[in-house]
């Protein structure tokens, strides 16, 4: 993947010298950003969160009480540690199922398929405010679209996004409407996998439901490893849709883990905390987003990968 | 690069019975996502008292189409309109120019230490904003650029994880003979990148550039934080503003919100091929 290494290190003949000054100046943009946009404000971040930091005043060193005596204690931290949690536990089988199952129905080129394609697609273009605001009319308690459907079949539906119980709930029912980014991801995944094979399989007897286990689940797993990476790292960062539809509420029952570092930063201007917080949230993603990579050789199956049995 | 891949393989053809379940299922599920943008749309043209009427109005009557005009000029939409334009276009700029100049070099020149940068490259691809959002913004507050829209249109120009990536793959695929017949002719980097690489890469570059755009069109959490003053709002801040201002008035936030959401709609109907290949960037061929 990362193509033939060069020679290693060592002399490098003059013609091999120009071109790899031509390669540091052409990657400098991204190198230099890499430098001050990223390596530098982290280990910046993680001085501050060792202070205690408002913006107006110089930081004021506070050693760990950020991390050992203040989040301990926070509720509020849990809390959002707790709804981040279960969101992303419901969340993500949700989206890879889901979008499967999209990406399945739409797989074969029957007529029309194109704009069945669009339309499963299309409200992940309004990401956003709108998305958002869609959903606060559908699920108005009032006259909502929803609960006036379910009043017709004899059920009185909920508060949804006003009620404690159901906010999360409600955020997690609206998501559905962003299964098409997945769906298109396994689209692609699934046209790649030579149609032969399902001959074969078909000569050899295999119902559909035999192909469907043995041959599309094996040689999609590399897309489905793919999209599970996204759609896990995605839903940890959930910001937008919880601060335009709910603001956290009611009662922090939507409070998400950036949202409430958002409210620390920017609301209350406690920049140490607010930094100490998103140090433990790159620390949560890069040890799921490893054990992700690491379960790979055990259930991605890549084409053309040597299988030594 | 085969045909395959883009045509549709022969799986088992959908015959009879099949063909009308699936056509059944596809029907169930088109209208499961189209109501809320139907509602949507019928809502934004209803009067106010009839949006939550019981039983619901399915179609407005008469459709009252001024509200796009008065829900427009409550606010001001066309300074918000403006101040979008200008990040999403200077995010493009930045973005294409920076990302191609990048992968050409990933992708094309030989040096030590370029597989290690790579990786980190690739690493960073799963680092999220809200990690760097902090220390990011003290440094720009720091320059004196918070509440202009410097600190979203700048750090473009220092490229996109995601973008070169993509680029790179594509650039991959570019025969080294037409690089070395351009050298063989005395080209230079720039005009290798420029006459050579672009011109035949104008597919994966528009890709580039319509995913710039629908984000900065779209984003939220980083305007949010930068800018402050409303005359430097853009669309999707002001939308929120306008959602939490005032009486909420359910027609006049629809008509907004569709008005906000058209362009990059419009955007992705006339540019689906390339929306759906950056997506899915396995999948980039011809």
């Amino acid at each position: 993947m990362f193509g033939s290494n060069t020679q290693k290190g060592k002399k490098l003949t003059p013609f091999r010298r120009k071109e790899a000054r031509a390669f540091y100046l052409t990657i400098s943009p991204w190198l230099i950003g890499f430098v001050l946009l990223t390596v530098g404000p982290m280990l910046y971040s993680l001085y501050i969160s060792f202070t205690r930091y408002d913006l107006l005043s110089p930081p004021e060193w506070a050693g760990l009480y950020n991390y050992l005596e203040k989040m301990p204690n926070d509720a509020r931290f849990w809390q959002s540690l707790k709804v981040t949690a279960i969101y992303t536990a419901a969340y993500v089988p949700l989206e890879m199922i889901g979008g499967l199952m999209l990406a399945l129905l739409v797989r074969e080129r029957v007529r029309g398929i194109k704009v069945f394609r669009t339309i499963f697609y299309l409200p992940t273009v309004l990401a956003g405010v709108a998305f958002a605001v869609v959903w606060l009319l559908l699920l108005n308690p009032r006259g909502g679209l929803v609960n006036l459907g379910l009043k017709a079949v004899g059920i009185n539906g909920p508060r949804w996004l006003l009620d404690p119980d159901w906010a999360l709930f409600s955020l997690l029912l609206m998501s559905f409407w962003g299964w098409g980014r997945a769906m298109v991801i396994y689209l692609a995944g699934l046209q790649s996998i030579p149609g032969e094979i399902y001959e074969a399989a078909a000569i050899d007897g295999a119902s559909r439901w035999d192909s469907f286990w043995r041959i599309t689940i094996p040689m999609l797993s590399s897309t489905i490893f793919f999209n599970l990476i996204l759609s896990v790292i995605g839903t940890f960062q959930t910001f937008t849709n919880a601060f335009v539809a709910t603001d956290g509420g009611p009662l922090d029952a939507t409070l998400f883990f950036v949202l409430y570092l958002y409210k620390q930063g920017f609301d209350l201007r406690n920049m140490g905390y607010a930094s100490a917080l998103a140090w433990v949230l790159f620390v949560i993603i890069l040890v799921f987003t490893l054990l992700i990579f690491r379960s790979q050789e055990f259930w991605v199956f890549y084409a053309g990968e040597k299988t030594d049995e | 690069m085969s045909e395959r891949g883009r045509e549709d393989i022969p799986i088992r053809r959908l015959k009879g019975w099949r063909l009308i379940l699936r056509y059944i299922l596809l029907a169930a599920a088109a209208a499961l996502f189209l109501l809320p943008l139907y509602w949507m749309i019928v809502s934004s043209l209803k009067p106010e008292y009839e949006v939550f009427a019981v039983p619901p109005a399915w179609w407005p009557s008469p459709p009252l189409w001024q509200n796009y005009r008065k829900a427009l000029t409550e606010l001001p939409f066309g300074r918000y309109a403006l101040n979008t334009i200008l990040i999403a276009v200077g995010a493009v700029i930045g973005h294409v120019v920076s990302c191609s100049l990048v992968a050409y070099g990933f992708a094309k020149l030989r040096a030590p230490g370029k597989n290690v940068l790579f990786i980190i490259l690739l690493a960073t691809l799963m680092l999220p904003y809200p990690v760097v959002m902090i220390p990011q913004y003290i440094i720009f507050s720091e320059l004196d650029w918070v509440n202009t829209l410097k600190p979203l249109i700048v750090p473009t120009f220092f490229g996109n994880a995601f973008y070169i990536f993509l680029l790179r793959q594509f650039f991959m695929q570019i025969p080294n003979d037409l690089i070395d017949a351009a050298k063989i002719d005395g080209a230079n980097l720039l005009q290798i990148i420029w006459y050579v690489i672009l011109p035949i890469s104008r597919q994966a570059i528009a890709t580039v550039a319509i995913f710039t755009f629908q984000f900065a069109w779209n984003d939220f959490l980083a305007p949010l934080i930068y800018l402050q003053d409303q005359s430097r709002y853009t669309l999707m801040l002001g939308l929120r503003f306008f959602r939490s201002s005032f009486e909420v008035n359910w027609a006049y936030l629809m008509a907004a919100s569709l008005s906000i959401a058209a362009p990059v709609i419009v955007l992705f109907f006339f540019t689906q091929r390339a929306f759906i290949s950056g997506i899915s960037m396995g999948s980039l061929k011809e």
